[in-house]
């Protein structure tokens, strides 16, 4: 077997125009894909002016001190800032068309705020012609000014706990820089029941007392739960998060897994399939199968070619997106783990497409023409066509490597070894499923 | 005439009573032939004769369904009608990888044998796309030849080749011959076997209908034939072919 291999190693080293469409095709095939997987809506233009003074961006609550413009860089992180001198200005540039849409942040925002009398109120405007940019500019203003809101109210809702905390229990308090001793409710209840004691048995003034002392009581204990409904307040509605389905894979992470996985798919399926078929051409595989090789050996010598070159390069891949991409180096001994068994798989379905088109041409296109659709159909989504349909496609990639190729390898790209096992039996199966369609497909093959 | 007729009695390939059917077609309908060392034996017969069904299963390409062989695969040489060869691989290239999957002991020597024989030294480093279909043909028999095999089985080795080219292979094939090969072959062409061949089997829809030397046939047909071909021809049709 070493020696086929190192012959069709030769031959490949012999044809650079075919190794270099064997690698580049589906290179740029997989670059193109994750550009598209990895790449979110465009991010609108937006016209910015902020009236308020560079020396005002402080804001000041119950004694603390935050940065105001640290929310305006959360904001910039979803939107193109254009940055603009004056509300005319923003106008002027919404109604061109230069933008999707402007905000004009007013001059009193902090004041207002400090103050928490009044709501100071920002101002949007819309450039509708795209109504689907339009929308994404409105959700995602919309958003931000929410999670504004929330951070905000959160700040105000500690600074009002911690005023009715010193209503509760007293202590000190600063203000306008002079101090003041706040007696509170639990220690007037403890001065109302000393005043209570030394009162006489028979005094009316007791009756009096035990009301005043039952009221201090019920308002502490009450406040005791002001703390609780304030976040409620601050909050009416969380959100508890969690995956019923995948390994919550990062976007990046994600599109990194398909382009690998798809690049591995084309270079394994088609060079395993051509190098089989090829030795038809070459009119070989009589010489080969009469005595000297078993049929079954040449089949798996093609495999692990396949499986070879195309870990090879797919691990050439992985370390090149590393680059740009943040993955972590540490776990590639997993990555072979993913690798080898989905490339074996993939080399085994092309074994057994060359083997039933018998020609290198008709091979190619047959594993294009196969491969393409169901790694495809592997990608579609829950919720994107019905659950019948949905159940189909689920159905049709599991007898394809694509599929459980991809879940290893997302599993190896992100968690090491943790769920790898069941994505790595399926292909072992898939290999072994393929390899028997071959040998059958061999009976006529040459 | 450079004719051969070394006849030995030494039979190093028998074949007795081949059956080979295609669903109900019969390719062969109980074929027996011998060959011996030293000699060329060419089977000869129209289209759809059995001719190349024989030949593949004296090689063990393919399996009768009844009959038997005096010998297993690994030990005949066989040569297919088309090169099978790998035209990215340089002749000695093709030689060596076929000597290690022959498991040939002495595998640089056999290459070197084989480029000696096949007078193909000076194009050792040349790759098989590059050379001409007759010297392509050759590195096909000799590669046929690695394993040194007591019989070398050629399917219409001439068929692509143009006069010049054949003659250049057969004076190769009969110098295997001349040094105590036996050498089946198959041909269309009457006057290769009239020139070449020490017997001629001559088959049709499957029969086998002469097994002789070419003046034995001549001597079968009834009245003056004018050449071997005109009497291989009456051959056939006094048998209802």
């Amino acid at each position: 077997m070493r020696w086929l291999l190192g012959k069709d190693l030769l031959v490949l080293k012999r044809s650079p125009l075919l190794v270099a469409l064997l690698v580049l095709y589906p290179l740029l095939l997989a670059l193109l894909l994750g550009l598209a997987l990895s790449r979110g809506p465009e991010k609108p233009r937006v016209a910015f002016f902020n009236q308020v003074p560079s020396n005002a961006e402080e804001i000041s609550v119950g004694g603390d001190s935050f940065d105001a413009s640290k929310y305006a860089d959360e904001f910039f992180k979803s939107i193109d800032p254009v940055r603009v001198s004056s509300r005319e200005e923003a106008f002027a540039k919404v109604r061109s068309g230069d933008v999707l849409g402007a905000l004009i942040v007013p001059p009193d925002i902090t004041t207002k705020l400090e103050g928490g009398v009044e709501s100071p109120t920002v101002e949007v405007f819309y450039n509708a012609e795209d109504p689907v940019k339009a929308r994404y500019v409105q959700d995602t203003i919309k958003s931000r000014v929410q999670d504004a809101n929330l951070a905000l109210t959160r700040r105000f809702t500690d600074t009002a706990l911690e005023y009715l905390d010193l209503i509760a229990t007293g202590g000190r308090f600063s203000f306008l820089g002079r101090d003041f001793n706040v007696l509170g409710l639990q220690r007037s209840e403890e001065v109302l029941r000393a005043a209570r004691r030394r009162l006489p048995a028979s005094s009316p003034l007791r009756l009096e007392l035990d009301k005043v002392i039952g009221f201090t009581r019920l308002a502490r204990e009450n406040l005791d739960l002001s703390d609780e409904v304030l976040g409620i307040v601050g909050a009416p509605i969380r959100v508890k998060t969690t995956v019923v389905r995948g390994g919550g894979t990062p976007l990046t992470t994600f599109a990194v897994a398909v382009v690998t996985t798809l690049s591995l798919m084309l270079v394994s399926l088609l060079l395993a399939a051509g190098a089989l078929a090829h030795e038809r051409e070459e009119n070989a595989f009589r010489r080969l199968v009469r005595s000297l090789v078993r049929p079954e050996a040449l089949l798996a010598e093609k495999i692990l070619l396949g499986a070879l070159v195309g870990t090879l390069l797919a691990l050439l891949l992985l370390a090149g997106l590393a680059l740009f991409v943040d993955l972590d180096a540490g776990r590639a001994p997993w990555w072979v783990v993913a690798l080898v068994p989905a490339a074996t798989a993939f080399a085994a379905a092309g074994v057994a497409v060359g083997a039933a088109a018998r020609e290198v041409r008709a091979a190619s296109l047959v594993a294009i023409m196969v491969g393409l659709p169901l790694a495809l159909l592997a990608l579609v989504p829950s919720g994107a066509v019905s659950g019948t349909l949905y159940d189909l496609t689920r159905a049709v990639s599991a007898v394809f490597p694509f599929r459980p190729a991809l879940a290893a390898l997302e599993a190896a790209l992100r968690d090491g070894g943790e769920g790898l096992a069941g994505p790595v039996a399926h292909l072992l199966g898939l290999t072994l499923g393929f390899g028997v369609l071959a040998r059958i497909a061999l009976k006529r093959f040459a | 005439m450079a004719r051969v007729r070394t006849v030995s009695a030494d039979p190093v390939l028998e074949a007795s009573g081949l059956v080979k059917r295609f669903g109900s077609r019969v390719a062969l309908a109980g074929v027996s032939l011998t060959a011996t060392a030293g000699e060329l034996t060419g089977i000869v017969g129209p289209n759809g004769a059995g001719k190349t069904t024989l030949l593949s299963i004296l090689a063990g390409d393919e399996r009768a369904d009844e009959g038997s062989l005096s010998r297993v695969p690994r030990e005949v040489g066989w040569v297919p009608q088309q090169a099978a060869v790998y035209s990215k691989l340089s002749v000695a290239e093709n030689l060596r990888l076929f000597a290690r999957l022959e498991r040939v002991p002495d595998v640089e020597g056999a290459v070197e044998r084989m480029l000696d024989q096949t007078g193909l030294g000076d194009r050792a480093d040349d790759q098989l796309g590059r050379l001409s279909g007759g010297n392509r043909q050759r590195v096909n028999v000799a590669v046929g030849l690695l394993a040194n095999p007591a019989v070398l089985l050629l399917d219409e080795p001439t068929a692509s080749l143009d006069p010049r080219q054949r003659e250049r292979l057969w004076e190769f094939v009969t110098g295997l011959a001349e040094a105590g090969t036996a050498v089946v072959y198959t041909t269309h062409n009457v006057l290769e076997v009239e020139r070449y061949a020490g017997t001629v089997v001559v088959l049709a829809d499957g029969e086998l209908l002469f097994a002789g030397s070419p003046a034995d046939l001549q001597r079968e047909v009834a009245g003056p034939a004018a050449d071997f071909e005109s009497a291989f021809v009456s051959f056939l049709h006094a048998r209802g072919h």
